[in-house]
């Protein structure tokens, strides 16, 4: 017989009593969690909810509870499976097909009425698919966590089950010891609570209530003849037809249902929202949010795109390349002393092309994902207008992001085809982050072997030149690119671009800066130098490590300006603080005749372009502020700099033409509540609205929504100002905003005055204690170190405050350097000052 | 130095005051009963004909017999209850410590938890936990209405508790800055704390029945906040420092020494302190604000120069 858990178990997990009930179907006894006996509305809809091996409907309890919400409540109905959780132990083997006609016979007598829409997690996944197939007339949409439908009989199974599932160990492992349940526990990402761990372990007690632990086990159809193989295979083949909305989180860290699951859904249900939570496991119902990103789901199935769809013309954005495949003018010039190379335009429209129908011959079809783990260079130029040609989507992620944070953007990715430099291909090996591997330079045959690779890409142009035939356009609206952010608020997302988006990133460029083919351009940062072509530009690059941007000499910048007498020079500002350091005015001459330059990628000084105008003094300064979103959304000049002078924040200038730039206004929480408006003076979350904003952050389902949530715009996650003349001003991330008792603040106009101090090299500032009532802290980086105490000394304490006048600050601290991020290595990264500032002001001892 | 200045305050508002003290408190304008909260006689007398009590009697020594600060800090607040009940009295502003909720971890941003007799530190806060206790249990809306006013750390001019004791100590050179002194602390300034008393005296009925935390909500660090007091006292500045697990250690050993072998004057150290001194202590003052419709007027700058004033005027009635 089923039973009702025990009170304490109900408690633990928050369950209301009344929503656990027995049922009896023919024979048989079922617990389940219901929530109809609480709702005060007549729900939308039902979710069916479907665990899997070893939990029960335990798992389901946030969602049971969401669901019964005041307003658009839904029924959720979460089922204990025959033999698991409170449902009664008959002792009978259950086979797949067996199960999925007792969940029907069950919802028969339930009278689920439409729509429903099933949720399942593990092997609960594959059964309420089997049931969606079943219940067409009902179905409304599916849900799924890290689950599988489908396994090739040639692959392994996971290690996990490998184990589990062999001959001696299935019966110790699952049944007679309560190892399997605690191995399954043990996945939680964090560690659960013991008393929700104690919840999950209630109806496995004893070894005659894990009898149906093992039989679930055992009726994974690893082998072609095993009994519940038709079954898995009709509803892995079923799953193809489904159309109804469909719903996949997925927790990356899961032993069991690995990437290639995911992978395997995704192409049986193409028209599925993904969210991927990086970092949670199998059980990311626990680990994650799950209840509330459903309800999100159910709420606005339609995800809205970033911005409205543009009425200007679509121009390919390697129409340019073709347009000249007979110039045998200059397109690029990569310096590097003796390995200097000279790309005409006619070289390069030729290599790419090779390329693209080299990748074609080799089977990578429009819409396979492609990674280019090359520096930037002809190479990369090449591969990528390539890619884009033949309609392969381009996953560009670079080296800044480290070993770890390029593991994790590119399995996000997850490409078909990695195509890299040698040292890329070893980590890529390694590190599994591609199936087909593809060397960018020459390898030697035995590390070509050793490291799996299949080709390089002269082999993929050789093979290019020996096809023919149409190669059609890919379409303006597929995907085009998948680029990554900074990650200097959690991991680095990935950003989705379409062709056409990626050409009105063209478009803004070439319209802000006036950047054409009569404009030959140096580009020391990454965007600006895969733009040139596009452009229609004559580019260089400077001899020096493009990876380190501090590397970039003076003479370097000179040189590679002469080689193109180049119009215009694109740096970062790491790269123009070096350039400006390694000036002995010897470069002068050259760089007279450069009209523009434009520091990208993170804020910068006046100072610092004051410095380099001196270098360059026929150049007006620039700097563009953008994102990875979005690459220009304003722009200032060093002239309307100097004019405006300083005040809350940076100032980053008026939105650049064709993009519109509205604020979202901070509450008293510090929440970005406030509608789009453009009332100058109010403090808010920076929205934008162009038609080079990204189409969507790649499977992120979650935080493309939220990120979109204002249809037709963006919100960036900046927060700022408009001034009375329409300009914008940064005032930090929107992570980073403090809460006082006295109201909300922002970071970065108070680091301004805190480094008007003259010992201060640089300044972040910091809140600590509970959002609402947070103290202020300011954390310096002084000229002179001392490895003295961290609290600083009464004088430079003194003059920070009095800098800071107007706000109370809790405390001045001292640090020998404030962590920046990786990418730029301009931005500080306040999380980590805040956490740690947070141990050392409560008394501990702490590191940063 | 809190009673003293309440009574003076309430005096220059014009209020018919009558003090309780175990010797005259010669406040000008002031009725005197000298006595004993723990005598029935002394606190029936006290508490006769009044519309309100603030009650701040307490046992405050860092150290002594456990049952001394018992019969104070509950024996005498539940006498006071009592009679003020008997006695007709409408408002009852019991004066409490944030120690009665604090276990021992930093307060970062705090609320006033509840108070707690079997895990605050020392003798003081346990029998100041229970009395607090006792009095929210004594709150009566339609009768004696209770509020629980827990001012942190009060200091001023003349102050012998805090300033005192840390005079006393740096002029002898032995006041060590635990750990790296970072560990936020927020103090009240005695106006501020007088301020705060006489506004939950004339607070919303709906706000009695509860305890609020007073502060100056300005947090420092530790070793910040005993370098500005030292040098309005004049005195030399923390220099030495010690370990704050050591310091907790030696705390508790200076403790075992006290009791099993009682000697005289405080020990050096004690853990209590020792905790005290090494970890944050700042609190939420949101809701106490809001409750009592009070805001701190002197700041933790001005206080200190207040401080410095007062040190030299002393110093100059001191000169020959």
């Amino acid at each position: 017989m089923a039973s009702r858990p025990p009170a304490d178990v109900l408690a633990a997990g928050g369950i209301d009593a009344r929503w656990s009930r027995t049922v009896q179907v023919g024979p048989r006894t079922w617990h389940l969690l219901d929530n109809a006996p609480t709702l005060q509305a007549e729900p939308v809809g039902t979710l069916l909810c479907v665990h899997g091996n070893p939990t029960w409907s335990f798992l389901w309890r946030r969602l049971v509870a969401a669901g019964a919400r005041e307003e658009r409540p839904w029924r959720v109905v979460a089922v204990d499976q025959l033999e698991m959780g409170f449902s009664e132990r008959t002792g009978e083997q259950h086979r797949l097909a067996g199960r999925i006609a007792d969940l029907g016979a069950l919802t028969d007598h339930l009278g689920l009425a439409g729509p429903v829409v099933t949720v399942g997690h593990d092997w609960g996944g594959l059964i309420s698919l089997g049931w969606a197939l079943d219940h067409p007339d009902l179905l409304a949409g599916v849900v799924l966590t890290n689950t599988a439908v489908h396994h090739d009989l040639d692959d392994p199974l996971p290690g996990a089950l490998r184990v589990a599932t062999a001959p001696g160990v299935l019966p110790a492992g699952t049944v007679t010891t309560p190892a399997f349940v605690e191995a399954t526990l043990a996945l939680a990402r964090p560690r659960l609570e013991r008393a929700i761990a104690d919840g999950f372990r209630a109806p496995y007690r004893t070894a005659d209530r894990r009898a149906g632990i093992g039989g679930f086990v055992a009726d994974i159809p690893a082998t072609a003849d095993h009994p519940s193989r038709p079954e898995l295979d009709r509803i892995a083949a079923g799953v193809r037809g489904l159309d109804v909305p469909a719903l996949l989180l997925w927790g990356t860290h899961d032993p069991v249902f690995s990437a290639r699951y995911l992978r395997d859904l995704r192409e049986r249900l193409p028209h599925a929202d993904v969210h991927r939570f990086e970092g949670a496991g199998h059980l990311v119902v626990e680990d994650e949010d799950v209840a509330g990103a459903v309800l999100r789901w159910l709420d606005a199935r339609e995800v809205p795109a970033s911005s409205p769809a543009t009425d200007e013309p679509y121009r390919a954005l390697g129409a340019t390349l073709v347009e000249r495949a007979d110039d045998d003018g200059t397109a690029l010039i990569e310096l590097a002393g003796p390995r200097s190379r000279r790309v005409t335009w006619a070289a390069l429209a030729a290599r790419t092309d090779q390329l693209a129908r080299g990748l074609a011959a080799s089977g990578v079809r429009p819409g396979d994902r492609v990674a280019l783990l090359v520096p930037p260079g002809a190479d990369l130029t090449a591969v990528l207008y390539a890619c884009l040609r033949l309609g392969a989507v381009v996953v560009v992620a670079d080296a800044g992001l480290g070993v770890q944070g390029l593991t994790r953007a590119v399995r996000a990715a997850d490409p078909t085809v990695l195509i890299g430099i040698e040292k890329a291909l070893v980590a890529a090996r390694w590190l599994r982050w591609a199936p087909t591997l593809v060397s960018a330079g020459p390898l030697r045959a035995g590390v070509a072997r050793t490291l799996g690779v299949s080709a390089s890409l002269d082999d993929l142009a050789a093979l290019g030149r020996a096809a023919n035939g149409d190669l059609p356009w890919p379409d303006a609206d597929a995907d085009a690119a998948v680029l990554f952010t900074s990650g200097s608020t959690g991991p680095a997302k990935g950003v989705v671009y379409t062709h056409r988006r990626l050409a009105a990133m063209r478009d803004v460029v070439a319209r802000t800066y006036d950047i054409g083919p009569d404009s030959p351009l140096v580009a020391v940062f990454a965007p600006f130098v895969l733009l040139g072509p596009a452009l229609g530009a004559t580019s260089a690059s400077p001899d020096m490590d493009v990876t380190a941007p501090g590397t970039l000499t003076a003479s370097a910048l000179a040189e590679a300006v002469r080689a193109v007498d180049a119009a215009v020079v694109f740096a970062s500002p790491a790269a123009l603080r070096s350039v400006v350091r390694t000036a002995d005015g010897s470069e002068l001459a050259a760089l007279a005749g450069v009209r523009l330059f434009l520091s990208a990628g993170a804020p910068v000084g006046v100072d610092l372009l004051e410095a380099a105008a001196t270098l360059m003094p026929s150049a007006e300064a620039h700097t563009p502020y953008g994102m990875t979103e979005a690459l220009i959304v304003a722009d200032v000049s060093l002239d309307e700099l100097r004019a405006v002078g300083t005040g809350d924040g940076v100032c980053v200038g008026k939105p650049v033409p064709g993009v519109r730039v509205a604020l979202s206004a901070l509450d008293a929480d510090g929440d970005p509540t406030g509608a789009p408006d453009t009332v100058p003076g109010a403090t808010g979350e920076v929205l934008v609205a162009a038609a080079h904003v990204k189409e969507r952050y790649d499977n992120l389902w979650i935080t493309q929504q939220a990120s979109a949530r204002d249809a037709g715009w963006h919100r960036t996650g900046d927060v700022g100002h408009l001034d009375d003349d329409g300009r914008l001003w940064i005032e930090g991330r929107l992570a980073h905003v403090l809460v006082t008792a006295d109201g909300v603040r922002t970071p970065v106009g108070l680091e301004q005055r805190a480094q008007t101090v003259d010992e201060v090299v640089s300044a972040a500032v910091v809140g600590v204690g509970p959002r609402g009532a947070q103290q202020i802290v300011v954390v310096v980086q002084p000229e002179v170190y001392s490895h003295g105490p961290v609290v600083a000394e009464p004088d430079l304490a003194a003059a920070v405050r009095a800098a800071t006048a107007g706000t109370d600050v809790a405390a001045v601290l001292v640090v020998e350097h404030l962590p920046t991020d990786v990418r730029h290595s301009s931005k500080i990264d306040r999380s980590r000052v805040a956490a740690w500032a947070e141990r050392v002001l409560a008394g501990e001892r702490a590191r940063l | 130095m809190l009673g003293r200045a309440v009574a003076d305050r309430l005096v220059a508002d014009g209020h018919e005051v009558r003090t309780l003290q175990r010797s005259p408190s010669h406040v000008a304008g002031a009725q005197d009963v000298a006595g004993s909260v723990t005598d029935p006689d002394v606190v029936r007398a006290a508490v006769r004909d009044r519309e309100a009590v603030v009650h701040l009697a307490a046992q405050v020594t860092i150290t002594g017999p456990f049952e001394q600060f018992e019969a104070v800090n509950v024996g005498g607040t539940r006498l006071l209850l009592e009679h003020a009940r008997e006695a007709g009295v409408g408002r009852f502003v019991h004066v409490s410590s944030p120690s009665v909720a604090h276990h021992g971890r930093s307060l970062v941003g705090a609320g006033a938890g509840p108070a707690d007799p079997h895990h605050a530190r020392d003798s003081y806060a346990r029998t100041k936990a229970a009395g607090e206790l006792l009095a929210l249990a004594a709150h009566d809306p339609d009768g004696l209405r209770v509020i629980v006013v827990r001012p942190h750390l009060v200091w001023g001019p003349g102050d012998a508790q805090l300033i005192g004791r840390i005079v006393e100590r740096a002029r002898a050179g032995r006041l060590p800055v635990l750990g790296d002194g970072a560990a936020l602390i927020d103090t009240t300034y005695v106006d501020n704390a007088v301020d705060a008393l006489v506004a939950a005296l004339h607070a919303d009925p709906r706000a009695y029945g509860e305890p609020y935390v007073v502060t100056n909500g300005e947090p420092r660090p530790v070793v910040e906040l005993l370098a500005g007091i030292c040098a309005a006292s004049g005195v030399p500045m923390p220099r030495r420092h010690v370990p704050a697990a050591l310091a907790r250690g030696a705390g508790s050993l200076l403790d075992a020494a006290w009791r099993t072998f009682p000697m005289p004057g405080e020990p050096p150290l004690t853990r209590f302190v020792a905790e005290q001194l090494s970890t944050a202590h700042w609190f939420d003052q949101r809701r106490t604000r809001e409750a009592l419709g009070w805001t701190p007027r002197v700041g933790l700058d001005e206080g200190l120069s207040r401080l410095a004033g007062w040190t030299a005027r002393q110093a100059s009635a001191a000169a020959p």
